[in-house]
Parts: structure tokens; C-alpha cells; sequence
């Protein structure tokens, strides 16, 4: 099974993602329009949607591994050295 | 989140379904005894196969306490000693879903008193990941606690609810990797490749050195709670 090209993908997905960026926006506006909105700035949870954002717009990732940054970015941090009831 | 209505089976099978694999899953609050469970264990093998088979349906099912119980040791291990009772009914393909929820030591603790069971049995495994920011971290404990069981064939098990970030991590490890589609804020259809899913899935299979994989839909009622 071939990939779609490039170009397919973009014809495909320009107005949904177009329309995905409006939403971030309106949502970050809506936030720092709230009453009380200092304390949502300093909030962690805003914090990490500000880093995905410029995650996104990265140049210098070479390899297409955008959305497995981003998944990364929101994971809990996996230790090795766990203790696993069943490590022998 | 056990969920059925009365037309579900026939809107099944206008759909062109000829089969469902249920795993034991949560009943949306947390069941007070292992009595309960064995009432659970009776309806996915007995009054499920009959209602489906009315519908042209095969029924299958996997059997497990889910994760989201496990934090009761006590009771999860009543449960699992009940579990062989059941294990040789002709609808159980195996042990599951069982595995992680929040990441902890009760969770993990049960997590491997199943992969025993299913290991002295030889039984297949279907194991859940847990969601959003839970997966990195309690997928790579799921593949930790499989790999210090040998007697495990990774052949003979899915670890399923694979996003971007986990999928080589299980394909790597040699088991089957599941991709689970939810309508809303876990892993949407949009995020497999929408219309040109299978061909997305396949690129992800190639990209990561081939291997096993499977896509399905979680049409339950709490698919995004």
C-alpha cells in the first residue's frame, strides 16, 4: 500500500488543520480573556500547550516525528531503573 | 464501561460485523466483591454468545479485572483464582484487558499476577495502555514486566491503545501492536490518516521495520472519558 503523496496530504488536511489552529487560538483567547487570567498564565497546563505549539513550528526536525514529540512533551517521565514486582 | 443496548447487535450486523472480541472491562464504578465478577465472567460467556449468535454474530471475550479495579489487591486476587473457572468456555480467547491505569505498584503488582496466569496457561494476552500522559511511561513498565516473564511468546500478545510515541517500543519488543480510535481526545481517526487509514498504518508499520498490527475503533459509551 503506497502512502498518499505529499501534495494529496495537503490537499486533504489544509482546511481541517486550517480550521484546528482557528480553535487554539479562539481557546488561548478565551483563556487570557477570563476573569482571574493571570493565574491560568502561570498555569503548568498552558505552559506545555505553549511549548508544543513552537514544537510544531520547528525547522530544524529533520525526520517527520512531529506528533510523537509532541506525545512526548505531555508524557509522565519513564524511569528504567523501576522496581517491577516481577524483575528477577 | 459496560454499555449494551438492545439494538446494538443488530445495528452490528447491518453493519456487516460477523464478529466482536470483548474484553472485561470496568462497569463504571468499582464492583464490591468477587461474586460480582463471576455474575461479569457468566454474561461475556454465556449470555453474550446467545444474544449475538440471534444477530449472525460471533462472540468472543477476554477475561481479566481491569486495571482501574486492580488498586484492590485483595479482591483482584479473588478474582484472578476464579478466572480458570471460565477460561476454557469456547467464546474466551484469553487473559485481558489487562494492564496499567495511573502506574502503580497495586496496578503493577496485579498486572503480573495475570501474565502468571496466562503464562502457566499458555493463554493469549490483550493489555491496555493507559491514556494521555500516563502511556509513555506505563507502556514502557507493561513491556518491562513482559519482558521478565520468558515464558511469554510475544507473538501471542496485543498491546493495544498504541499512539505515536509507543508503537516502536512494542513493534521493537516483537508483540502485537493495537491502534485504538477514539471519536475525541485520544487517538482520532483524523490522527490515522482519516480517509487513507489502512495506507497510513501500513507506512507506520513499514517505517518502524514491519511487524504486527491492528487497528480498531472503541465504540463504547466512555471510549473518551
Amino acid at each position: 500500500m503506497t502512502p498518499l503523496t505529499a501534495k494529496t496530504a495537503l490537499d486533504r488536511s489544509y482546511l481541517e488543520t486550517r480550521c484546528k489552529l482557528i480553535e487554539i487560538a479562539a481557546n488561548l483567547d478565551r483563556i487570557e480573556r477570563g476573569a482571574e487570567a493571570g493565574a491560568a498564565v502561570s498555569d503548568p497546563r498552558l505552559k506545555l500547550i505553549r511549548e508544543g505549539l513552537a514544537l510544531l513550528n520547528r525547522t530544524d526536525i529533520s525526520t517527520a516525528d512531529r506528533a510523537e514529540r509532541v506525545q512526548k512533551l505531555f508524557s509522565q517521565e519513564y524511569e528504567q531503573t523501576w522496581s517491577a514486582p516481577n524483575a528477577k | 464501561m459496560i454499555s449494551r443496548l438492545t439494538d446494538d447487535y443488530e445495528r452490528l450486523a447491518h453493519a456487516g460485523c460477523v464478529a466482536v472480541s470483548e474484553p472485561a472491562f470496568w462497569a463504571g464504578f468499582d464492583r464490591g466483591s468477587a461474586l460480582s465478577f463471576r455474575d461479569y465472567f457468566r454474561q461475556l460467556t454465556e449470555v453474550e454468545p446467545k444474544r449475538a449468535a440471534q444477530y449472525g454474530i460471533q462472540h468472543f471475550c477476554w477475561l481479566c479485572i481491569n486495571a482501574k479495579e486492580a488498586e484492590n489487591v485483595a479482591l483482584s486476587r479473588e478474582v484472578i483464582a476464579m478466572i480458570p473457572e471460565f477460561l476454557d468456555k469456547p467464546n474466551v480467547l484469553g487473559i485481558g484487558e489487562i494492564g496499567l491505569n495511573k502506574n502503580t505498584k497495586n496496578e503493577a503488582t496485579i498486572f503480573c499476577e495475570h501474565l502468571e496466569l496466562a503464562a502457566s496457561r499458555d493463554e493469549l494476552i490483550l493489555i491496555h495502555t493507559p491514556h494521555l500522559d500516563d502511556k509513555y511511561k506505563g507502556t514502557r513498565m507493561i513491556l518491562d514486566m513482559l519482558r521478565n516473564e520468558s515464558r511469554i511468546k510475544p507473538e501471542r500478545v496485543l498491546v493495544d491503545h498504541a499512539e505515536e510515541h509507543t508503537i516502536k517500543h512494542i513493534l521493537d519488543a516483537g508483540y502485537w501492536c493495537g491502534m485504538t480510535l477514539y471519536p475525541i481526545t485520544k487517538c482520532t481517526p483524523q490522527r490515522s490518516g482519516g480517509h487513507d487509514r489502512a495506507a497510513w498504518h501500513a507506512a507506520h508499520l513499514r517505517e518502524f521495520g514491519g511487524g504486527l498490527g491492528a487497528v480498531e475503533p472503541d465504540g463504547g459509551a466512555g471510549a473518551d472519558a
